[in-house]
């Protein structure tokens, strides 16, 4: 217990001492304004407030790092220590806005721990314990959406008829966050391809399969749930799939207007301008 | 020059069909497609790693592998790779590469089995090891020198140790790690077919309606012959029917169409249950159906049985490492908590699990079973007899015992069963039964492999197109070199034995040695050297191409005997491993790809490769090593009269090779490597295909000057010794069921399957319309089971031999009658939890190779302790947390992972053994099956608590 204790306090120290180098290394840099704002880019902790509202919530405490480099399950095998936690703080060089906290899946990912150590203790609700509860009240970090996992084909070996699936193996919710799809290999005739499918309702954005894809550069990589989803117009449903209702349900019918540049004009205006002929 | 696209695209095409077909294409067209990558020089080999045996290309530059490719006109694969074959280009280029000898010295430069390695010259690295051979020889006689080998060798390095082993050193005690592989799938093929290997291919998988996995996880271990059942499953989802037999959970299951968790063991049960459907249901078994094919059972099949009573492979009352027992319940150097699962070595009590199941054998629940070590004996039993050996095995009692997930009922376990046994009934319907290692490592391996082969049997469903009983092999080589080669203990090449005398005088006479020197008692396994080291038997022993201190089960006393005990203890390795830190000598050795090289897969390929760049370092080969140590010895040196333990003797043969032409000081080196016969048949050819423009370290040594055994640079051995020793070793096989083609025609081709008879290659052995040698055996038949081994049988019932007298089977193979058995060691209050090792599809073995590849390190850093998140809970411990995993012999700590690839039932752990961080062969338990002496490391009893 001394030992954690004084883990703790050193962690602390060490987070202040960042923070500190790091606000004084964003007054060097704040002529560059990604600098200065940080990134739109970065993952944040489970249950994260929406971007804007995060960085607004987030009190730049620390205490979210100290919980996950802390947390039981994070010590290392042979020496006992304490291993670098998933969560940083972001220091001055760093994409995300200085001392907010944040994670790069491709150094250490989240782990996805069952108790969630690093959301109860936010003070301030930039961490929204809430949002991470099941229909029973316990905490669930299958609920968490951190970020979504993206796969570039092209560099996917995968997709070049490899038995990889590497991501697949290394995800904490396989088969569900994702799933192989299977096609024939037409080139060789008697293989098949088993090729890694994200599937956005459930992909929390742990960033574990970044962490084990074993090309150079990942070739599936987790980016915020903003930049790595599209949306489909909530005026047309799936007429296959009963439940696709619920997301275009949603829609509140006294708002639908159009609008183009051809409708801009009122129709009288319109209408009394003289055609030429 | 540039070749235009549709230049390129015919070219290739061409490379592929031909490759595809197994004939050689005109050296230009190749040569021409070489040149689209410029400055590469294109060579094909094969991939390094597991028994599926992928043809890969490999591109050098400037001494150095540069890049990999997936051969696109290799059979097997077409171009494609795994991950772990995908990474072929880097696995010799880790950091830590062993580059010089290594010996433990104290501060004055003197051997010290306590002291620090530092490097020294390879003279002085064999002057240790021939005077701890020579002291170790004269100690404890031939039995005193032993050797780790491996499935992994090359068929070269292979037969060179064996050579210089049992016709040099008079010793057979050489084993590979291929013992922890395939043992028991060779018994089985040994006392059903009478001759080793499997009779179909991996073509089966494009013909066959039906995939049944046993104790596989196919999908990680051998994935590019998953994504070919895969492929078959696709074209045809409704027809072709997947299904997985497991004790947990894990990748392969996701493509079945349904999959039974069994408890551990009781696939014995399932493959009688399947046996009970068949011959219960069948007219003539009492039932109202024709399901058995009588024609093909009368014609080809005679029933068998065996004792029971057989034990469990571990250690004996009596021997030296048990003694003394002390009242406390501990044996030597064996714990009393040891000593409560080697106890049943002795004799058992018959649980109740089992009784039904034994009583056909005469033994009921409470009775004790006395055991006699394990036998390979058998005798002939009228059909009646197997047929009431299979009456326990009803639907109800399978069940009971089977089912392996206490969270599934019993009614849908059941009606899995039946799903499997109609599937298997079906007629027409062809089916493939595939397994690896949870047949295999089985302390009744050799019984449920020979199980496998009486339910295709009895419905015809063996060695036709598309339906078989398949074992897949682990390693690269385990068929072609350790198998074929016979790289075993109680083996000569070509399925010869060293017990039988007339395959001892032939080998004596191909090696060119004198009648009488080979050894005929054969009983060193890779198991019984580790023992032999403990008891202080071997004093010398050799690791060559493994991983022997990580690999071994109930590690700790192998390493303490090899650390305090007075032996000498080399390893040769490409990196530091175990084995290395616990050796007194570590030796660099040349990588694949750094020398001339054949293997042979699991279908029976042979493939070979040569040479693409030099070794690092002073790295040198094993065949090289082994040559170099055999110029230490000479005839009288290993030549004289030894008494064995069994106090039979070998007698002294130096007078016999003066006869020869040999004098008492002419060495190993000159008689069985550099003979007259080698040097003269196969010299260099350095402008000819396939020398021409290749290295060869061994026969001409290399630029890199290295100092050899005598301190002077190495100039090379002046013949083509690899093709030397391939063809010597092939000549075994020739005539005789196992032909393989010249040397030089594998450099032109992607691997043969052999028999190779007259240019052609054998798909399906034993059927008279593929194999020549069952075409010859039985002319205008069907079949013929012509296998030599064990044709002669007495004649009883399930209980014993009534008539001694010997008939002969001609042609047959056996059905024999086996029981379920409980494992020695189970799960009890206090070790409450079923301990199964294995792979993981990013780490090859104990990890030496890819734990040095920075981006399979990144996948899968550490072994992962997989258990059900309930267990998990009810242990108190959360996912990734540390635990302890605790058996009777030892404890490793290990992180849980609750979620993921492998998804044990309640009441099992899954911990993969690549990870020397998480040692799990300490706490595994080093029981075999007495007849194939084969380690189960997939059933022991663990205890998990919070770490």
């Amino acid at each position: 217990m001394a030992n954690a204790t004084n883990d703790r306090r050193k962690f602390m120290v060490k987070t202040v001492q960042s923070i500190g180098l790091a606000t004084m290394g964003g007054l060097l840099w704040s002529g560059f304004a990604i600098e200065a704002e940080g990134s739109p880019l970065v993952l944040r902790p489970p249950g994260a407030l929406p971007e804007e509202d995060f960085r607004q919530a987030c009190i730049k405490c620390g205490l979210c790092a100290e919980a996950c480099h802390n947390r039981e399950s994070n010590i290392d095998k042979e020496t006992g220590e304490q291993r670098e936690g998933t969560i940083k703080m972001a220091k001055g060089g760093e994409e995300a806005l200085i001392g907010t906290p944040f994670f790069v899946p491709r150094d250490v990912p989240c782990y996805m721990c069952d108790d969630i150590p690093c959301v109860p203790v936010c003070p301030s609700g930039a961490l929204d314990m809430p949002s991470l509860l099941n229909e029973k009240g316990e905490l669930d970090i299958n609920k968490a959406t951190m970020g979504l996992a993206v796969v570039h084909k092209e560099s996917c070996i995968a997709f070049w008829g490899l038995q990889c699936d590497a991501c697949y193996r290394a995800c904490p919710l396989l088969d569900e966050a994702i799933t192989l799809e299977y096609t024939q290999n037409e080139r060789t005739g008697k293989h098949a391809l088993l090729l890694p499918v994200v599937h956005s309702d459930i992909c929390t954005g742990c960033g574990l399969c970044e962490k084990a894809c074993v090309t150079e550069k990942p070739a599936i990589f987790v980016l915020p749930r903003e930049y790595a989803t599209g949306r489909v117009g909530d005026h047309y449903v799936k007429g296959w799939d009963k439940r696709d209702q619920q997301r275009a349900g949603l829609r509140k019918a006294d708002e639908i207007e159009t609008q183009t540049k051809r409708s801009e004009e009122k129709p009288v205006d319109y209408l009394n301008k003289e055609i030429e002929y | 020059m540039s070749l235009n696209r549709r230049e390129f695209l015919k070219n290739s095409a061409a490379v592929a069909a031909a490759g595809a077909v197994g004939i050689s294409i005109p050296q230009e067209a190749q040569a021409k497609a070489q040149e689209a990558e410029t400055g590469w020089r294109w060579d094909k080999a094969a991939c390094r790693f597991c028994g599926t045996g992928c043809g890969i290309m490999l591109a050098t530059k400037n001494g150095k592998i540069v890049a990999v490719k997936g051969d696109p006109a290799a059979p097997v694969n077409r171009g494609l790779n795994c991950i772990k074959g995908y990474f072929n280009a880097k696995i010799m280029y880790g950091a830590d590469r062993l580059k010089t000898p290594l010996l433990r010295m104290n501060d004055k430069g003197e051997f010290d089995k306590k002291g620090k390695f530092k490097p020294v010259s390879w003279q002085r690295a064999f002057d240790e090891m021939e005077k701890h051979a020579k002291k170790a020889l004269k100690e404890s006689g031939p039995e005193g020198v032993a050797v780790f080998a491996s499935g992994q060798y090359t068929v070269m390095e292979g037969y060179a140790a064996q050579k210089m082993m049992k016709a040099g050193f008079r010793s057979n005690a050489i084993d590979p790690n291929a013992r922890h592989c395939m043992a028991s799938a060779v018994v089985g093929f040994y006392q059903t077919f009478g001759v080793d290997e499997p009779s179909g291919c991996y073509d089966d998988i494009e013909i066959t309606d039906t995939i049944v996995t046993w104790g596989s996880n196919m999908a990680e271990m051998h994935p590019i012959l998953w994504s070919r059942v895969t492929d078959r499953k696709l074209s045809n989802p409704d027809k072709v029917k997947v299904v997985n037999i497991q004790t947990y959970t894990h990748r392969t299951c996701d493509l079945g169409d349904f999959n039974i968790i069994f408890s551990p063991n009781t696939d014995l049960a399932i493959w009688n249950y399947l046996a009970r459907e068949i011959v219960y249901r069948d007219k003539k078994g009492g039932g109202t159906e024709d399901i058995i094919d009588w024609d093909f059972v009368n014609k080809h099949i005679v029933f068998a049985t065996g004792p029971t009573n057989i034990g469990y492979g571990m250690r004996r009352k009596g021997e030296p490492s048990l003694i003394p027992e002390l009242p406390d319940g501990s044996a030597g150097k064996y714990t009393s908590l040891e000593m409560e699962t080697i106890r049943k070595e002795m004799s058992k009590t018959i649980s109740a699990k089992e009784g039904p199941a034994l009583g056909p054998y005469g033994y009921v629940e409470g009775d004790i079973m006395k055991h006699t070590p394990g036998t390979l004996k058998h005798w002939e039993i009228p059909f009646e007899e197997y047929k009431k050996s299979l009456a326990p095995y009803t639907l109800d009692y399978v069940a009971k015992i089977a089912k392996g997930d206490p969270n599934e009922s019993l009614e849908s376990f059941k009606k899995k069963l039946q799903m499997l046994a109609d599937l298997y009934i079906e007629k027409d319907r062809k089916v493939v039964s595939f397994w690896t290692m949870g047949m295999n490592q089985h302390t009744r391996g050799t019984w449920v492999n020979t199980l496998s082969y009486n339910v295709h049997f009895m419905l015809n469903k063996q060695a036709k197109p598309g339906s078989g009983a398949f074992s897949l092999t682990g390693q690269p080589s385990a068929c072609g070199t350790a198998r074929e080669v016979g790289t075993f203990c109680h083996r000569l090449p070509a399925d010869m034995m060293v017990k039988n005398p007339k395959h001892r005088a032939h080998a004596e006479k191909v090696w060119g040695v004198p009648a009488g020197t080979l050894n005929p008692v054969g009983n060193q396994h890779i198991m019984k050297i580790h023992r032999d080291i403990e008891d202080g038997v071997v004093k010398f022993a050799w690791v060559n191409v493994c991983n022997a201190y990580q690999d071994s089960a109930s590690a700790k006393h192998w390493i303490r005997a090899a650390r305090e005990m007075d032996n000498f203890i080399v390893t040769s390795d490409g990196y530091p491993g175990i084995s290395a830190m616990v050796s007194d000598l570590v030796l660099p050795s040349a990588m694949i790809y750094e020398k001339w090289g054949a293997y042979g897969n699991a279908e029976r390929r042979t493939q070979h490769w040569r040479q693409q760049v030099l070794p690092v370092g002073d790295a040198m080969s094993d065949t090289w090593q082994w040559v170099e140590f055999s110029k230490r010895f000479t005839v009288k040196d290993l030549w004289g009269e030894y008494t064995l333990r069994n106090g039979k003797k070998l007698p002294n043969v130096i007078a016999d090779a003066k006869k020869m032409g040999y004098n008492e000081d002419t060495t190993m080196y000159e008689i069985l490597f550099a003979n007259e016969k080698a040097k003269k048949n196969y010299p260099l050819k350095l402008d000819e295909f396939p020398q021409k423009g290749f290295d060869n370290s061994e026969a001409l040594g290399d630029s890199r000057n290295v100092l050899g055994s005598d301190g002077k640079v190495f100039k090379g051995y002046g013949f083509m010794i690899q093709e030397y020793l391939f063809e010597e070793y092939a000549s075994f096989g020739r005539g005789h069921g196992h032909d393989l083609a010249p040397f030089n025609v594998y450099h032109k081709v992607r691997g043969l399957k052999w028999p190779v008879v007259d240019g052609k290659e054998t798909q399906w052995r034993f059927n008279v319309k593929y194999d020549p040698y069952a075409a010859k055996a039985n002319p205008g038949g069907d079949f013929a089971f012509y296998g030599p081994l064990a044709k002669a049988l007495p004649s009883g019932d399930l209980k014993g031999i009534k008539d001694k007298k010997k008939k002969p089977l001609p042609n047959k193979a056996k059905i024999f009658a086996r029981p379920y058995m409980d494992p020695p060691e189970m799960p009890d209050s206090n070790y409450d939890t079923w301990l199964c090792t294995g792979r993981v599809l990013e780490h090859w073995h104990s990890g030496t190779m890819t734990m040095r590849v920075p981006e399979l390190y990144r996948a899968v850093p550490e072994a992962l302790c997989y258990m059900h998140p309930a267990d998990a809970k009810a242990k108190g411990l959360k996912r990734g947390e540390l635990a302890w995993v605790e058996s009777r012999r030892g404890k490793v700590k290990a992180r849980v992972e609750t979620r993921g690839r492998n998804r044990p039932p309640q009441g099992l752990v899954f911990v993969p053994w690549f990870d020397e961080k998480v040692f799990i062969n300490k706490v595994c338990l080093d029981a075999t099956c007495p007849m194939s002496k084969q380690t189960d490391y997939k059933k022991c009893a663990v205890k998990i608590y919070k770490a």
